[in-house]
């Protein structure tokens, strides 16, 4: 199927909760509305579109500007072999977006390092607590106001 | 804090920890188990033990200076890494490499995807008692990374292949290594199918054993050898060629079942197709223009006192340290933009506009600036889909870089893939998934 009639259905079953649709270096990138995000990414999951494999999740701080940060998901159609970016701000204040442990299963592992790294919350994940890092890490080490050689205090040992 | 198993595991089970320092976890991981005798109830995979920061550095490097942090990613095949990186920047700078380089890149990661593969299956193969495996693989992965070596100048860290080409030229002798890397590798297939193929003991640690369907695999995100061993046709080189796959001839092996045995196999016909591409590659290859230095050549001291009076036309000799970054050879390896490519040599060497350029090019906000904007691109690594994510705002170095570990995905079912078997089948298991700390944790 092509690309343009992916979005184009999409522009018109969710009209205002695609914010803006743009082409960057030859891909096409979908912003959308944070709470819609479950609806659309079923939507194309399902036939006809078949977008079944989350191919990545990860986040950007765009340190300063508000929203600050964006989420990012590259999703991709196995009998189709394209790729789609969806995108989705979220502010500093209501750092939470929905899980998609329910639809894919790595979904878990890539929303804890996003936990881990930026300290987004998943509404709906399982199990989320860090993944890198150990318990007891202050702060998000990927934010960008956070130092590059920040120390960590020394944490007490188990008993 | 406690665990997630430790909160989950009933009183009277056995609770057992596997790393992160464990003689068959080749790589830092730890395996915690809910054990009833041998049989594995519940498990819990925490990684995270080679974490160093890789992301969070990259955006404080310049697009250039990042390129041997790349090496460490997947520290088996580094050559996909430098490839995948540099050709995410290339589409960001709407830049191609000349066609011998991207030859040079095909030959470059097949070989780097045999040397993985073997690395894999001669530790899969040895955890399972089969040390004649392990070495046989070890010897034809020495033939490989002589040529590797040769060339590079490195046998790991690399750091070879740079945004608009690669650093050098194949090395002379590169035909009869390569060939001899060949006919070994052919040879030690063949005694491995040999050796495992009908072996009962290896039979028995892996047929039908940590079986993924097509539906799971996909929904852990799958991509590579483990993706098609449950038979699913996808393949990178094969959905977006890059580089000039798509003028060569290859298969796509698949396997049915999805089992460790299938893994194995899917990995080994997939070496014997990477030979067939790089027997392609070198035949195809374009040749590269003479380069044989003139007879009055100066040396660099003798460049400058002329250059005082007159323009210098004549060559320059250059120390043989400097291969690679003569004039003459920046056209078959490597573009000539100024903005992207280190300046020749024989410039920065002898003229004062030669120096300002090569000052310009690694001085801080004047190297390489991709225009504003977010890219993504992927090649087929040892693992699978290695995918870049690169958000630039203009400046010398990237925002946000971040990178599609296939080995994180794949890493991420084990707990699903051992739930219900046996103890020793976790070793197997985890051998067939490849998994590289480096890749993993980032």
């Amino acid at each position: 199927m092509e690309k343009k009639k992916v979005v184009d259905d999409l522009k018109k079953k969710f009209s205002e909760k695609i914010k803006e649709v743009s082409v960057q270096f030859g891909d096409e990138i979908l912003l959308i509305e944070r709470d819609s995000l479950l609806d659309i990414v079923q939507f194309l999951k399902d036939e006809p579109y078949s977008y079944s494999m989350l191919l990545d999740l990860t986040c950007v701080d765009f340190k300063g500007q508000e929203p600050r940060f964006e989420m990012v998901y590259h999703l991709f159609s196995i009998s189709n072999g394209q790729r789609l970016r969806i995108k989705a701000r979220l502010s500093e204040k209501d750092l939470q977006v929905d899980s998609l442990t329910s639809l894919w299963k790595n979904a878990n592992w890539l929303e804890r390092e996003v936990y881990d790294m930026f300290g987004v919350e998943f509404k709906g994940h399982p199990d989320l607590r860090r993944i890198f890092m150990y318990d007891g890490f202050e702060g998000h080490p990927l934010r960008k106001d956070f130092p590059l050689r920040k120390r960590q205090p020394r944490i007490p040992l188990r008993k | 804090m406690p665990t997630r198993i430790q909160k989950e595991a009933s009183k009277e089970s056995l609770l057992l920890n596997m790393g992160p320092s464990h003689p068959a976890m080749h790589g830092t991981i730890r395996i915690m188990l809910e054990l009833d005798g041998e049989r594995i109830l519940n498990s819990e995979v925490e990684v995270g033990y080679l974490h160093r920061g890789f992301e969070k550095i990259c955006e404080n490097r310049t697009y250039f200076n990042l390129l041997p942090y790349t090496d460490r990613m997947n520290y088996v095949s580094p050559l996909i890494n430098n490839l995948g990186y540099v050709m995410t920047v290339e589409k960001m700078l709407g830049i191609e490499a000349p066609e011998r380089a991207q030859y040079i890149r095909v030959i470059m990661s097949e070989l780097s995807r045999i040397s993985d593969h073997l690395t894999c299956l001669a530790a899969m193969a040895m955890e399972c008692g089969a040390f004649t495996v392990f070495l046989y693989n070890v010897k034809a992965r020495e033939f490989i990374w002589d040529v590797i070596e040769e060339t590079t100048g490195a046998r790991m860290t690399t750091s070879y292949i740079r945004i608009g080409g690669v650093r050098a030229d194949l090395h002379p002798g590169y035909k009869a290594a390569l060939k001899k890397a060949i006919v070994e590798t052919r040879k030690v297939l063949k005694d491995i199918h040999g050796l495992l193929d009908k072996n009962k003991i290896y039979l028995n640690r892996t047929r039908d054993i940590a079986v993924v369907s097509q539906e799971t695999a996909i929904s852990y995100g799958w991509t590579g050898p483990c993706l098609r061993s449950t038979g699913v046709y996808y393949d990178v080189r094969k959905a977006s060629p890059y580089a000039v796959y798509d003028q060569l001839d290859f298969e796509v092996p698949l396997g049915e079942r999805g089992d460790n045995f299938d893994r194995y196999m899917v990995r080994m016909k997939e070496m014997e197709q990477s030979l067939r591409i790089i027997e392609q590659a070198m035949e195809k290859m374009p040749r590269p223009s003479p380069s044989k230095l003139m007879a009055d050549a100066l040396e660099p001291a003798e460049a400058i006192k002329a250059s005082r009076t007159k323009k210098v036309e004549k060559e320059i000799k250059l120390s043989p340290n400097l291969e690679g970054s003569e004039r003459r050879k920046y056209i078959d390896i490597l573009g000539t933009d100024k903005k992207y490519v280190v300046p020749p040599k024989e410039d920065t060497y002898t003229s004062i506009e030669g120096i300002i350029n090569h000052f310009k090019f690694f001085m801080r906000n004047h190297g390489i600036r991709p225009p504003k904007g977010e890219v993504y691109f992927s090649v087929e690594g040892g693992n699978g889909e290695l995918g870049y994510y690169i958000v630039s705002d203009g400046t010398d170095r990237p925002y946000r870089l971040h990178l599609r570990a296939p080995c994180f995905h794949i890493v991420s079912a084990l707990e699903e893939m051992i739930q219900g078997r046996y103890i020793a089948d976790v070793i197997p298991t985890f051998g067939s998934t490849n998994m590289i700390g480096g890749e993993l944790d980032r």
